[in-house]
């Protein structure tokens, strides 16, 4: 298994130069991808679409903070386990009941404006935990996996609030 | 008919000789075909100078008419003239919501799931035949036009076009005898021609409203990349739905001046559709529309509609563009502020009020400089040219994605979602599953395309059924289903049981698609009923396809046999290659397709090492000093 740093000739950390981790996709696609591939042989073809899809699937993962800091801790043998460790901080459990209430309160009345600026919030939220991340991943893995938990949690009422609007604009 | 070319044995073709490769707008209305000449994107015209070739098909007793004969024919021979197949592409008869104002003979398809037909006095003929018969037609305008027979083609699809309707059009262009070099959605395929035209970078909005689908795409173009970050549309809702609504216009005007009103003849409905069309073509620039016109039960039909009238009957329609552009802009994760430039596809854009929409939507004026009708061949020809490995001076990459989501029923007819909508092709992924009973041998997978919850509100795409895993305790086997969708946007699904190794790999065709055998007797069909000429055509297929594989390893080894393989691994792939040529000159086409297995299978290794160079290559000279962190 291709480690997705080492392929994109990036130091494996947090900290990500995304316009660097850009320019070493395109360049990678540029190669690799099956449109260069079209009168190769199958086997060539083949070869081509494995690497051009390794591509993308490492782009996306260190593109997106949260799925990053999972793999980051994967490397390390270490499972966020985001399925079945469902057990969260007080405060957090709060701050998630008041942002499932606001979204229903938006949902009453309809309000797209209060969903936009929920998920505003939820943003900085998010990029608090991921700067929380980048010294955790060093320094104390557990707590960081934690904090995956936590960031998968807000992406999933993010998803839902998103949800929420385009069924009210539709 | 063009003769095959075979360059005598041992002489392989020019190296640098220009391919002859197009790129086809197979349209709901119209279709085109464009090629690369002397560096310029054209449309090809037919011999009396026509550029679009109705998508309209009459078939009589022992003949087939395509294009503007067919067309003028339409309203005398409703059943025998099929016009808009595009929107019966991969659809089951209870998909077509408003059949009973079209004047075709449908037939349910024998397989419980399968496409629907249409009866016509030729015979039952399915969605993928017409499409094939318009196709053919394009190849041979084509051949004509370049003198010679064609490398290979590009043709475009809808963005939001489902699997089924891809491997429909896909097994279209196969049995019009193209080789298809990539099937490309109709908003990128408009994006390349845009945006290379006019040296374009940023984020672009492809607005794409043909004659029977929408799309919308969102792309950032740069130096040559054009990556597509969200796509959406509908793909029933187009120019034939504005049609419509002034066709039920009329006919409510009409009822109400007629007491009794009898139910419309095939010809009369087509009489009046063909009239809706030309009253809608009329008032893009008109204020008003006459629609005169004696059905054949002698009702004298005499109405006048307002451009005002038109744009009230139509709104929901306008309207129901913007509801899918919302969300591919919230996919994108973009406000307005980030939109570079709008550009205008499609013949239904033309129409004053969607411009205005588009303009509202958009806060800017959209871009219609290249003529919407045109726009996609002419992008699809130059995907064609550089997939065909002429000299282009424009490196070009196109990454798109994939427009609806793929998933997997699980238990109480929910879908668990495998690879999400907007995920940048080629894309794999894979998922465990297990079983629910002791001793359980087999698992039934049906995987389904959607944005829905349930099951029930997603397109079914296939059901197959992995068997022979070893009876263990509930829960305990470790079924691994992996979902491949390759450049095409066509899905692939292998399942294999973990822990005791049983395979159980397959490529799944969807339900809604043809199967293999129906597409081997469609081309046997097509190609005369005598046994030596079928066995002719597979032949020439063997040889052709053996060909193209000795062509492209022969490169393989120009570039890169010296230093990625020693003398006898050399010499092994030489070896077949020769076997293979021999075959080649005799008539067994069996032999030839197991002799070019084999000398594929013969370079796996190699395919493997020159990947690993290409990586190497692509990144290499590049550290880490520019890093900033």
């Amino acid at each position: 298994m291709q480690n997705y740093f080492a392929l994109f000739q990036l130091p494996q950390q947090f900290a990500v130069d995304l316009a660097l981790l850009d320019r070493q996709y395109r360049q990678l696609q540029a190669e690799v991808h099956p449109d260069k591939f079209v009168s190769a042989s199958p086997a060539e073809r083949m070869q081509s679409m494995q690497m051009a899809t390794l591509a993308n699937e490492a782009y996306q993962t260190l593109k997106q903070p949260t799925a990053r800091a999972r793999y980051l801790l994967q490397l390390q043998g270490i499972e966020t386990d985001e399925e079945n460790n469902t057990a969260m901080p007080t405060d957090f459990l709060m701050a998630q009941m008041e942002w499932r209430e606001a979204m229903d309160d938006a949902k009453l009345s309809k309000d797209v404006a209060a969903l936009e600026l929920l998920l505003s919030d939820m943003r900085q939220q998010a990029k608090a935990l991921q700067h929380e991340i980048a010294s955790e991943i060093v320094e104390n893995p557990t707590q960081a996996a934690q904090t995956v938990r936590k960031l998968r949690f807000i992406d999933k009422v993010s998803e839902d609030v998103n949800q929420l609007i385009a069924q009210l604009e539709d | 008919m063009a003769l095959l070319q075979i360059s005598e044995p041992g002489a392989s073709p020019a190296p640098h000789q220009h391919k002859l490769a197009v790129g086809i707008d197979l349209g709901t209305t119209n279709s085109l075909v464009a090629t690369v000449r002397s560096g310029m994107s054209t449309v090809l015209h037919d011999e009396h100078g026509h550029a679009l070739l109705p998508s309209v098909v009459r078939y009589l007793d022992h003949d087939v008419v395509i294009g503007h004969e067919a067309q003028a024919a339409q309203s005398l021979d409703p059943v025998n003239t099929i016009v808009s197949v595009k929107r019966f592409m991969g659809r089951a008869l209870h998909d077509i919501t408003d059949r009973a104002h079209i004047p075709y003979h449908f037939v349910e398809n024998d397989s419980s799931h399968g496409m629907l037909e249409i009866k016509t006095r030729a015979g039952l003929k399915s969605p993928v035949e017409i499409s094939a018969d318009i196709l053919k037609t394009l190849k041979i305008r084509a051949e004509k036009a370049l003198g010679g027979e064609l490398t290979g083609a590009v043709i475009t699809v809808p963005a939001y076009f489902d699997d089924a309707q891809r491997q429909a059009t896909k097994d279209a262009a196969r049995l019009a005898g193209l080789h298809v070099l990539r099937l490309l959605n109709e908003p990128t395929a408009a994006a390349v021609a845009y945006g290379l035209d006019n040296a374009a970078e940023g984020v672009y909005v492809i607005y794409d409203l043909g004659g029977g689908t929408f799309d919308i795409s969102i792309l950032r173009l740069s130096k040559g990349v054009f990556e597509v970050l969200a796509t959406n549309g509908d793909s029933a809702l187009g120019g034939d739905d504005f049609d419509h609504r002034i066709f039920c216009w009329v006919l409510d005007q009409v009822r109400r001046k007629t007491s009794e009103f009898k139910p419309l003849s095939e010809e009369d409905t087509r009489l009046l559709l063909t009239k809706a069309r030309q009253a809608k073509e009329w008032l893009t620039d008109n204020h008003e529309a006459n629609i005169v016109c004696k059905l054949s039960n002698g009702t004298l039909v005499d109405e006048t509609l307002s451009v005002n009238q038109f744009v009230t009957l139509t709104e929901h329609l306008v309207n129901k563009t913007l509801s899918p552009t919302r969300k591919a802009m919230r996919d994108a994760g973009l406000s307005i502020s980030d939109i570079k430039g709008v550009v205008l596809v499609g013949g239904a854009t033309r129409m004053p009020h969607i411009r205005h929409a588009v303009q509202a939507f958009f806060e800017q004026e959209p871009l219609t400089n290249l003529d919407p009708d045109k726009v996609v061949a002419l992008g699809a020809a130059i995907q064609a040219n550089v997939l065909a490995g002429n000299r282009s001076d424009e490196d070009l990459l196109l990454l798109d994605v994939t427009p609806l989501s793929l998933g997997l029923e699980t238990m109480g007819g929910l879908v668990e979602k495998v690879i999400p909508r907007n995920s940048t092709l080629p894309i794999a992924r894979a998922q465990e599953f297990t079983t629910y009973k002791d001793g359980q041998t087999a698992l039934a997978i049906h995987v389904v395309q959607g944005e829905r919850e349930l099951v029930s509100d997603c397109r079914s795409l296939a059901r197959f059924e992995l068997r022979g895993i070893p009876p263990m305790a509930a829960g305990a086997a470790r079924i691994r289903v992996t979902f491949q969708v390759d450049a095409d946007g066509l899905l692939s699904v292998t399942a294999r049981e973990q822990t005791n190794g049983v395979e159980a790999n397959m490529t799944v065709k969807p339900s809604y698609g043809l199967s293999e055998d129906q597409i081997t007797t469609m081309l046997k069909d097509s190609f005369g009923a005598a046994e030596s000429d079928k066995a002719a055509r597979m032949l020439r297929e063997a040889v052709v396809d053996a060909q193209r594989l000795i062509e492209a390893i022969e490169a393989a080894l120009t570039e890169d046999g010296e230093h990625l393989l020693n003398s006898d691994e050399n010499e092994k792939i030489r070896q077949h290659i020769a076997a293979l040529k021999a075959l080649c000159q005799g008539t067994d086409s069996h032999a030839i397709n197991q002799a070019s297995d084999a000398l594929n299978h013969a370079t796996e290794d190699f395919a493997a090492r020159r990947m690993d160079a290409s990586v190497q290559k692509a990144l290499a000279g590049k550290n880490l000093d520019s890093l900033e962190l």
